[in-house]
């Protein structure tokens, strides 16, 4: 008698969705799927929208990570006004990308201490209870501390240039509406012991010896969990350097194989397609030269170190190092990886604040380029989940006539698919009872890639997560809560 | 020369003069009475009624009503106040107002007064009336979602004959603002920016898009309370 698993909600992730896993007359696994339950419509109702108003609407996709989305936007409306994102003003581009480097800190620091943590600190399958940012802050005060205040300087970073911690107006077409003031840099360079720019790299430095601690003692979770190759994209600086703001378009494949060969992305539809499933509101992309069955690829932190060349800030390089030659300088496919590089891009993150918050382009007057209009743009960014793409087109009038967006988390569609299968063939598959740490394992898996699945929601704490084990007529054989 | 009259507002003794408003002469004493669609220097039309008052046991409007010897005036009464929010929160069910998304938030007289009376669920069940985007003219784009038909675009921008560039359109619950292409066909940039600073809402837009140009922080009502600057002094 075959049986369905379904785990609803699924916790600690950003948004709702939900698994199923099937499983035949001998308890193994014959399909299993991560759904994602809510529909938004935002590529919607922005039509009809004067052009400008982009930025600031979009983001409301997210509360999490809007600064990705209100730059993507920005930067395919540069496009629009004729500027382009590499005709900014000094001023304008590096208070942008002070933003978005403040975000990308913010959002690791989020992930790594309070969705993560508990599973590095207590186990897995250690009891539900206990594996929350709650019970972390009872027993390892220090990190619980440093985990908010790494989170606090990023959004205080997000409020001094786009003037909210969350959903600001900063980034207009063609630049920004403010300046860093002397002020506001020094609240950064020279404050208190626990908000200040080198208590960040700090910290930053202290939570990669954590990580590396946990994978020294737990080797073999951390190498074999949920590990299976695949592509990778990112963008990357022309260079070849980690560069979240902005860059070219790079794949490559399982053995580090060029296959998108740092192209412009306003091309980005001559690469890359999308297909749609009927059990799921996300879509998902691959790569069209390699097609759809094999053309899907990983993007975020584990993509983009495999994709880069280098890291252009001393203390992240010298990790990035230690990082390559683990696999002997080979693409890195391993799933708990992830929480690793993104560690990493935390500490390179701080380094880049420090030497934006030292430059004194920061305070120039002179904030946004002007150029000659166009009507379409298409804008990417390195959104802390990964590649994000924005395009619009717009009319004579000045209003949005077409809006399509690549999120992030979309581009990890088929990753997060066939890491909850690797971990259900693993730990599930001729089983013959549910255990809640099986159930959580299947979480940690979705977790590593830190997944927004709305852009919207979050939890902290217990959330209804039930499991049900049924027949094929949908009676319910066991049931278990946290 | 101007003759001095008194009257009270809530029992305060104030001094205005002769032929004042009440909102003006409310005004000159640091009482903040509110208002949408009042404009100084323009005749008063009475028409969002949100500057209600109460004299003699009637309510009027504190723009279109002159003060009188001895007038005594409520407006800080509670049921006053509630009325106020009402039509606040009409305004707000009525059109489709995104303050998240519109550029003029945080200038918005409307949404200003929405914070000052502590609107956070109107009594009122949304319209969701659907309304149009008009971006035809050269200068101006015209959000009809967020017009509240105040007229002040009516009554304050006028060519140099004295004959207005905006008019009302259609009838009954289909009116909404035009603009008169012949007469604007040569709106300078000035004008046009005129014509959007004077729709308390993001109504009228810029069409050139400099939308969000003010910083948050920077912004009119970011840090004060609308009317906060007229009650500052009344204590």
């Amino acid at each position: 008698m075959g049986q369905k698993l379904t785990i609803e909600p699924v916790t600690r992730v950003e948004g709702h969705g939900k698994v199923t896993i099937h499983l035949d007359d001998d308890n193994n696994v014959i399909q299993s799927r991560l759904h994602i339950v809510e529909f938004r419509g935002f590529e919607r109702f922005v039509q009809g929208r004067p052009y400008w108003e982009a930025p600031v609407l979009v983001q409301r996709l997210c509360g999490i990570c809007p600064v990705s989305h209100h730059l993507a936007a920005a930067k395919a409306l540069d496009v629009i006004v004729g500027v382009g994102p590499e005709r900014l003003t000094e001023t304008g581009e590096k208070m942008r990308r002070l933003m978005h480097y403040g975000q990308i800190f913010q959002s690791h620091a989020l992930h790594f201490f309070h969705l993560v943590s508990p599973d590095l600190l207590f186990g897995i399958d250690a009891n539900p209870g206990k594996r929350n940012v709650i019970e972390v802050a009872n027993e390892f005060q220090e990190l619980a501390v440093q985990g908010v205040m790494m989170r606090k300087f990023g959004q205080e970073i997000i409020r001094a240039t786009a003037g909210k911690k969350i959903h600001g107006t900063g980034a207009i077409p063609g630049g920004i509406n403010k300046n860093l003031s002397i002020e506001e840099r020094d609240f950064f360079v020279k404050g208190s012991d626990l908000q200040n720019i080198d208590k960040m790299i700090e910290w930053s430095k202290d939570a990669l010896k954590l990580f590396k601690g946990y994978h020294q003692e737990n080797r073999k979770l951390v190498d074999t969990f949920a590990a299976f190759p695949s592509n990778h994209l990112s963008l990357v600086r022309k260079d070849g350097a980690l560069d979240f703001y902005h860059g070219v378009l790079r794949a490559i494949d399982e053995k580090g194989n060029k296959i998108l060969h740092d192209i412009d992305y306003q091309n980005y539809l001559d690469y890359i397609g999308e297909e749609v499933k009927s059990w799921s509101y996300m879509k998902f992309p691959f790569l069209k030269s390699i097609g759809k069955k094999e053309g899907w690829y990983r993007v975020g932190p584990l993509a983009r170190l495999n994709t880069c060349d280098f890291i252009p800030s001393p203390l992240a390089q010298k990790e990035f190092e230690e990082f390559k030659a683990y696999t002997q300088g080979k693409p890195n496919n391993m799933s708990m990886h992830m929480h690793w590089a993104r560690l990493i891009e935390t500490l390179h993150a701080a380094e880049v604040m420090r030497d934006l918050l030292n430059d004194s382009d920061l305070q120039g007057k002179d904030l946004v380029a002007k150029g000659t209009k166009c009507s379409e743009g298409v804008g990417v960014i390195e959104a802390p989940r990964g590649t994000l793409f924005h395009h619009y087109k717009i009319d004579k009038n000045n209003l949005i006539t077409m809006c399509n967006l690549i999120v992030s988390t979309t581009n990890n569609n088929e990753p997060m698919n066939r890491a909850v299968r690797h971990v259900a063939d693993e730990m599930i598959s001729g089983q013959r009872s549910i255990k809640e740490g099986m159930l959580n394992a299947v979480e940690v898996a979705i977790r590593a890639y830190d997944p927004c699945l709305s852009c919207a929601t979050h939890a902290i704490g217990k959330m209804p997560l039930e499991i049900s084990l049924l027949d094929k007529n949908g009676v319910i054989l066991d049931k278990l809560h946290n | 020369m101007n003759q001095l009259i008194e009257f009270k507002i809530d029992g305060k003794e104030c001094m205005g003069q002769k032929g004042q408003s009440i909102v003006d002469a409310a005004k000159d004493n640091h009482i903040y009475i509110p208002t949408l669609c009042n404009i100084p220097g323009i005749k008063p039309r009475g028409a969002c009624r949100i500057c209600s008052v109460r004299v003699n046991g009637r309510l009027m409007t504190a723009c279109t009503s002159p003060i009188a010897e001895g007038m005594d005036i409520e407006s800080k009464t509670p049921d006053i106040e509630n009325l106020r929010k009402a039509i606040i929160e009409l305004l707000f069910t009525e059109g489709n107002h995104f303050c998240p998304s519109c550029e003029r938030s945080g200038n918005c007289e409307l949404q200003a007064l929405g914070y000052r009376y502590q609107m956070l669920v109107p009594r009122f069940k949304f319209q969701f009336t659907q309304r149009t985007v008009e971006a035809s003219h050269p200068k101006l784009i015209k959000d009809h979602n967020r017009c509240i038909l105040c007229k002040r675009c009516i009554r304050a921008i006028k060519d140099e004959k004295g004959r207005s560039l905006f008019a009302f359109g259609k009838r009954g619950h289909h009116v909404q603002i035009n603009i008169d292409t012949k007469l604007s066909k040569n709106m300078t940039d000035n004008e046009a920016k005129e014509a959007t600073e004077i729709c308390p809402v993001g109504a009228i837009l810029l069409k050139k898009g400099d939308g969000f140009c003010d910083p948050i922080g920077k912004r009119k009502y970011d840090h004060y309370a609308i009317g906060s600057e007229i009650e500052t002094l009344e204590k």
